[in-house]
């Protein structure tokens, strides 16, 4: 008995070892992949000319959809290299790419410098972290589930689950630091490389690390057996009997849980930052203080999954972002409508400043700022040039918004988001043991790396993108405002289909046996 | 249920074929308006560049879910 518990704890110690060799590579790859999109503007204003159209198509493209677009392609590539060779060296590969291409972004001269060479250089290097980033998580959930016993499958592998949300939480916290070392003008100027080229150096401890992994040893036990699959593509999308298992992963589970990862951690950011002004700093403590509280309730939903099943857990979460994601915004929204508050008078300002530019244009800017009684302060600047040539059409004023929120807004904001990181978990906390146990170890990687990323990557990774832009069109003469919660239909849709779908047609027993 | 799953099977089928017809007549109708400069031109063309061909496909592969579900193929699943 004392025999038994005395090697389960060194079982236990070694998977520990095992899990947390891959995960702190995965959470790298994903802070690597979230650094970018937390500083796309800068980088767009770095690396591509505002003047130019085409320079500016290509600035959007990377910096809304070329990262997460190639996802798939990285699961085909990188799932089929580690189908044939092992999971080992393939995920050693995608952090190698992943590290190299992120430093490169914090060293290459901007466009100031080298011209057009620096929007394709970022397009390019962009293309290579969603490759690489398509290769790696496969790789890394079925490491982790291929070493883990079943009656823990959940468990184990939702430590991999949480390093999507720590990369995130870790990408926050390291910009928010060089911004406050350095200062708001030196960050916009330089300091925002710090993050890219801080990279190099988290990469070497993870490359360390899992150069001292040995290989998964289900993988280990087909090649010795001379079963490896010689085609893993091949195998994976045309026979019919795994490409029907595919198409259900993706619509029956991914898909929606993809769009409710993105709607609650970064259409979430979007929403308060873009659609609410929320002050930039707000927006990165609310977030970080949200994931922190929430992070844990991975593991407690991926071990709940090895008790009650994958499925009644993930619909869960779905079924409940569908039902309250409206009233959920609802309210966020309310914490920022100066609509809704009472202004105090004395506290509140108007000024307006005149200058002259080079050209001899005249510039007027009028700061408003408005506080409220609840303690939230509204400021609004609004810019109108006159142009020295008079013949020419004046340009349009522009108007930015900042909202400071009263404390009591930002940690009723702080909750509201908490929530919908609480379905995050739900859903994204076993879907990593689910993927495993829907395919066979011979092409377990390729096969599950395709749907994880088109559910994630593409219907996931372009909500923020997709909602905005519904945003956006709603917006008419009648209605300048637009709608801010019309975006909301696009994951809820998505999310209500794959409902339907997981819940007719998705297994609910777990399988117990991955060795086959 | 398996008579409820395979019946199903059309609802997807349609739905993929419908959501293929949305995107590309909404995309042409969204992009004459930007040519006829009713709408910013480059966002609206990167939005629809972006979508059609990637979504596209991708409901190819509701209708293919479909068709498999209306033959039987998910009555019961193997594993």
């Amino acid at each position: 008995m004392e025999n038994s518990s005395t090697s389960e704890i060194l079982e236990s110690r070694s998977l520990m070892k095992v899990i947390m060799a891959s995960s702190v590579g995965t959470l790298i790859e994903w802070y690597d992949f979230y650094i970018y999109g937390a500083m796309s503007v800068i980088i767009a204003k770095q690396f591509f000319p505002q003047d130019n159209p085409t320079a500016a198509f290509m600035a959007a493209l990377a910096t809304f959809a070329a990262g997460f677009v190639v996802r798939p392609f990285g699961a085909l590539v990188f799932g089929r290299i580690g189908d044939i060779i092992g999971r080992k060296y393939t995920f050693l590969l995608t952090l190698l790419l992943m590290g190299g291409s992120t430093f490169a972004i914090g060293l290459i001269p901007g466009y100031a410098q080298i011209g057009i060479w620096a929007p394709i250089s970022i397009l390019a290097l962009r293309f290579i972290q969603g490759l690489a980033l398509g290769g790696e998580y496969g790789g890394a959930a079925t490491y982790v589930a291929e070493h883990s016993p079943a009656h823990k499958r959940g468990y184990y592998t939702a430590y991999i689950q949480t390093t999507a949300t720590l990369g995130f939480f870790l990408s926050l916290g390291v910009i928010l630091l060089t911004r406050r070392s350095v200062g708001v003008d030196a960050f916009n100027d330089w300091g925002w490389r710090v993050p890219f080229i801080v990279s190099i150096f988290l990469i070497a401890v993870s490359v360390y690390i899992r150069m001292r992994m040995a290989e998964s040893p289900l993988f280990a036990k087909i090649k010795k057996e001379g079963k490896i699959s010689t085609n893993p593509l091949k195998e994976s999308f045309t026979h019919k009997a795994n490409l029907k298992m595919v198409l259900l992963a993706l619509f029956g589970a991914v898909m929606g849980q993809g769009v409710v990862w993105y709607t609650g951690q970064f259409y979430a950011q979007t929403f308060i930052e873009r659609t609410m002004s929320i002050e930039f700093e707000q927006v990165r403590y609310i977030l970080c203080i949200a994931i922190l509280l929430v992070t844990p309730l991975f593991l407690v939903f991926g071990s709940w999954s090895d008790k009650i099943g994958r499925k009644a857990i993930m619909m869960a979460g779905m079924l409940l972002a569908i039902l309250t994601y409206f009233p959920i915004y609802k309210a966020m929204y309310k914490q920022a409508d100066p609509k809704a508050k009472t202004i105090v008078a004395e506290k509140s300002s108007t000024g307006s400043a005149i200058s002259v530019n080079a050209a001899g244009d005249s510039i007027t800017t009028t700061t408003t700022v408005n506080a409220f009684t609840d303690g939230s302060t509204l400021k609004i600047v609004k810019k109108e040039t006159k142009l020295a040539d008079r013949t020419k059409p004046a340009p349009k004023a522009e108007t930015t918004k900042t909202f400071w929120l009263s404390s009591s807004g930002f940690w009723m904001i702080t909750f509201l988001i908490f929530i919908q990181i609480v379905y995050v978990t739900m859903v994204y906390g076993p879907i990593a043991a689910f993927l495993v146990e829907l395919f066979p170890t011979r092409i377990r990687y390729t096969s599950m790396s395709l749907p994880y990323h088109i559910g994630n990557g593409i219907f996931g990774g372009l909500t923020p993108f997709i909602a905005t832009r519904l945003f956006d069109a709603s917006k008419t003469t009648d209605n300048p405002g637009g709608d801010p919660y019309i975006g909301l239909w696009y994951p809820i849709l998505i999310a209500a289909v794959c409902f339907v779908i997981g819940m007719f047609y998705m297994p609910s027993e777990i399988d117990e046996n991955v060795n086959d | 249920m398996n008579s409820i799953k395979r019946l199903a099977g059309f609802i997807w089928i349609f739905l993929g074929v419908a959501a293929i017809y949305m995107l590309v007549h909404r995309a042409g109708l969204e992009i004459g308006e930007a040519v006829a400069g009713k709408r910013p031109l480059v966002d609206t063309k990167m939005f629809w560049y972006i979508i059609v061909p990637i979504f596209s496909p991708i409901m190819l592969g509701l209708c293919l879910f479909g068709w498999y579900a209306w033959k039987g193929e998910y009555d019961k699943i193997e594993r």
